[in-house]
């Protein structure tokens, strides 16, 4: 057999394992799956863009005879949201904008903080203050929601002293405020115990230059850490996005009426109890409601992969 | 360009000593280098004088001044670290700049700054690099241009070379050597490897376990090693150490090296030893290099005390230049450091002979030199 021989014959030969019929297991699983996970979101798709006799008399998977995009017109406009006189969720959906900006940002700036001391300024009892940080990991939503509602209420009260005296309350008391309050607090162990990881196998010699070429503690921060943090910062932004975003016991709790999330206004929207109900306008907004988040695993997806097995190779 | 005193400086972390009482001085223009196994403390130490480790108690004065409480950017110090720590997010220019930057220095100026030290190092074509596109080497430079560019009283070098092949790592010695003699900075230099200690150092300080053993010029520590320590860790391949028991003989007082196969090796009473001290019957360390070790044929012709011995050849390693022969003497191996053509054969003996000139005499129960 001649070198050209080898080379052109290797793609020929099957590695080991992989016979025809392992192929066949693998992919009819990962079609089986594929199958599962993707037909809601079709029949998702086909109802929204029913007309409503349609989809009360036909079959749930036919394809829609009259194409419409009036469920969509009315989810986004005009639908009536529970009791409130607001029209559609459009509203709320920019409620949740509002809420999930902020908080994202603060908690993962600050997560990138926390990261940057617990490893790169240890002080003693470090350790100890980072393992109460991931305990907050753990704990569940329902049990802070009282002490938490305490503490709203004490803002918000502080909130309206500020406001007899300056003439502004700060924000404090105000909902969507208080619900960035509620997300950054809760996401924070979270954002420290990502940086941290990511942060631990960050080269101190960095540092230590930087701190020989004359740069402050910020300055550290902001022109050698920050800069260089990318994939870590891509993980904690999706990973806190999707969380808050799709967040909706402390949406409920704290945020009534008008000023409540999207969650919480597609909830209302489903569970109306008056009238027909329009599965087509509803399926339009569940749609709605879920697409920054598909949007935002769409563009940074693959970041997210590696950032995470960055973090789970170095920590 | 100034001078560099640490008096008794020791450092604790917890309750481990990991620098036990330090006193150097280096004289303005020096080259200092730090030396020693892994775990002997020269990194901490140089940590300390850049003032990136906090020290327990002691002294470290720059030029005269205490600098013990100083920020690292407030001791008129640069660093060149093993990793190079370029800031992988900057260019080059961006790199040797930041110091300036951080200090306020106008961009004009810095601009200036950068081009002259990049020309001297000859990266001025790296400039608008970032530092994931430079070679190894290149990446050594650009962190000694970044150094350069603050003119510093103090170059720190933490094992500026240990990341680099072995050919690079002779090149950049050169010019490390060059850049010295050129503009006269006081130099400290912490390596793990002897050669590049006695090729680059004016003063080496030799430490272990967080004491200095030994401090002093190439050649001192080379040719007068304090104790066996030094004189094992110091030169490739190390020093042949021989247990051996002083005696009379012919009335005068001798160096005995037991022999299996009968008499005796009697060798003279080095010149280095103080030969008042020595009792007979006492028993003494023999040092004497590999190069001290050679056959009649080779030896120095100045050597003004020589002692021949026959012994059979056990390992020839070819090392080009050289041949050396590994022999038994006295239950021990001796490297013997010959000329490239020695007509020595494997398993024969062979006529040996030690140049005493340069050997040298230990305590075996203090380690230290007679």
């Amino acid at each position: 057999m001649s070198a050209a021989d080898l080379v052109t014959s290797a793609p020929g030969r099957r590695p080991s394992g992989h016979s025809l019929t392992t192929r066949i297991v693998i992919y009819g699983l990962l079609l089986l799956f594929a199958f599962v996970y993707l037909v809601p979101l079709a029949v998702m798709v086909l109802t929204s863009l029913k007309p409503l006799d349609e989809v009360t008399g036909g079959n749930m998977f036919a394809l829609p005879r009259h194409l419409t995009l009036e469920p969509w017109l009315r989810a986004w406009g005009e639908a009536r949201i529970g009791v409130s006189d607001t029209r559609g969720i459009s509203g709320y959906f920019f409620n949740s904008v509002k809420m999930v900006v902020p908080a994202v940002l603060i908690s993962t700036l600050l997560g990138a903080l926390n990261g940057y001391v617990l490893t790169k300024w240890s002080f003693p009892g470090h350790k100890l203050v980072f393992g109460m940080m991931l305990f907050a990991c753990f704990i569940p939503f329902q049990s802070v929601i009282i002490p938490m509602a305490v503490i709203l209420g004490a803002l918000g009260r502080f909130g309206m002293t500020l406001a007899d005296f300056t003439g502004w309350s700060f924000g404090l008391g105000n909902a969507t405020v208080n619900l960035v309050i509620v997300h950054v607090i809760y996401g924070l162990g979270f954002t420290t115990l990502f940086f941290r990881n990511y942060y631990a196998a960050f080269p101190t010699e960095l540092i230590k230059a930087a701190m020989i070429d004359g740069a402050s503690f910020f300055q550290i921060f902001r022109r050698i850490l920050l800069p260089n943090s990318t994939p870590i910062f891509i993980v904690t932004v999706i990973y806190q996005f999707t969380n808050i975003w799709n967040d909706f016991l402390f949406g409920s709790t704290f945020a009534a009426g008008d000023t409540a999330p999207m969650t919480v206004a597609l909830n209302n929207l489903v569970n109306t109890s008056t009238g027909v109900v329009e599965y087509n306008t509803n399926m339009a907004a569940a749609i709605i409601a879920a697409a920054p988040t598909l949007l935002v695993y769409v563009i940074a997806g693959r970041y997210f992969v590696r950032g995470l097995m960055a973090g789970a190779i170095k920590g | 360009m100034a001078t560099l005193e640490i008096s008794s400086l020791r450092k604790l972390f917890g309750t481990i000593e990991v620098l036990k009482g330090i006193d150097i001085t280096l004289e303005k223009g020096g080259f200092l280098v730090l030396v020693g196994p892994s775990g002997c403390g020269k990194s901490t130490l140089l940590n300390t004088i850049a003032g990136l480790e906090t020290i327990s108690s002691g002294e470290i004065r720059i030029g005269g001044n205490v600098v013990n409480h100083l920020h690292p950017s407030k001791r008129d110090i640069a660093m060149v670290f093993q990793s190079y720590a370029l800031y992988p997010n900057m260019s080059v220019a961006e790199n040797i700049g930041f110091g300036m930057e951080m200090r306020g220095v106008a961009k004009a100026e810095r601009e200036k700054a950068i081009t002259a030290v990049a020309k001297t190092l000859q990266i001025e074509h790296l400039l608008a690099r970032r530092p994931s596109q430079l070679s190894g080497g290149q990446r050594q430079r650009v962190a000694m241009g970044r150094a350069l560019v603050r003119r510093p009283s103090i170059f720190l070098f933490d094992e500026p070379l240990s990341n680099l092949d072995a050919k690079l790592r002779v090149d950049m010695r050169v010019e490390i050597k060059r850049l010295h003699q050129t503009t006269g900075t006081t130099i400290v230099y912490v390596t793990h490897d002897q050669i590049e200690a006695m090729t680059l150092a004016t003063k080496i300080a030799v430490l272990r376990n967080g004491e200095l053993q030994q401090v002093g010029g190439p050649s001192e520590i080379y040719n007068r090693p304090s104790n066996m320590f030094v004189a094992d860790f110091m030169g490739s391949p190390a020093m042949n150490l021989l247990e051996g028991t002083v005696t009379q003989a012919d009335g005068q007082q001798r160096i005995a090296l037991a022999r299996k196969d009968g008499t005796p090796i009697m060798l003279p009473v080095p010149a280095s030893a103080d030969a008042a001290g020595l009792k007979d019957g006492a028993k003494v360390i023999f040092g004497i290099r590999p190069e001290a070790v050679k056959d009649d044929e080779s030896m120095d012709r100045n050597a003004r005390s020589v002692v021949r011995f026959d012994a059979g050849v056990e390992i020839i390693e070819p090392a080009g230049s050289d041949t050396y022969v590994v022999i038994r003497v006295a239950g021990k191996e001796v490297t013997a450091r010959m000329r490239a053509d020695a007509d020595v054969r494997l398993g024969q003996p062979h006529t040996f002979a030690f140049n005493l000139d340069k050997a040298v005499l230990f305590d075996p129960a203090t380690t230290r030199r007679i």
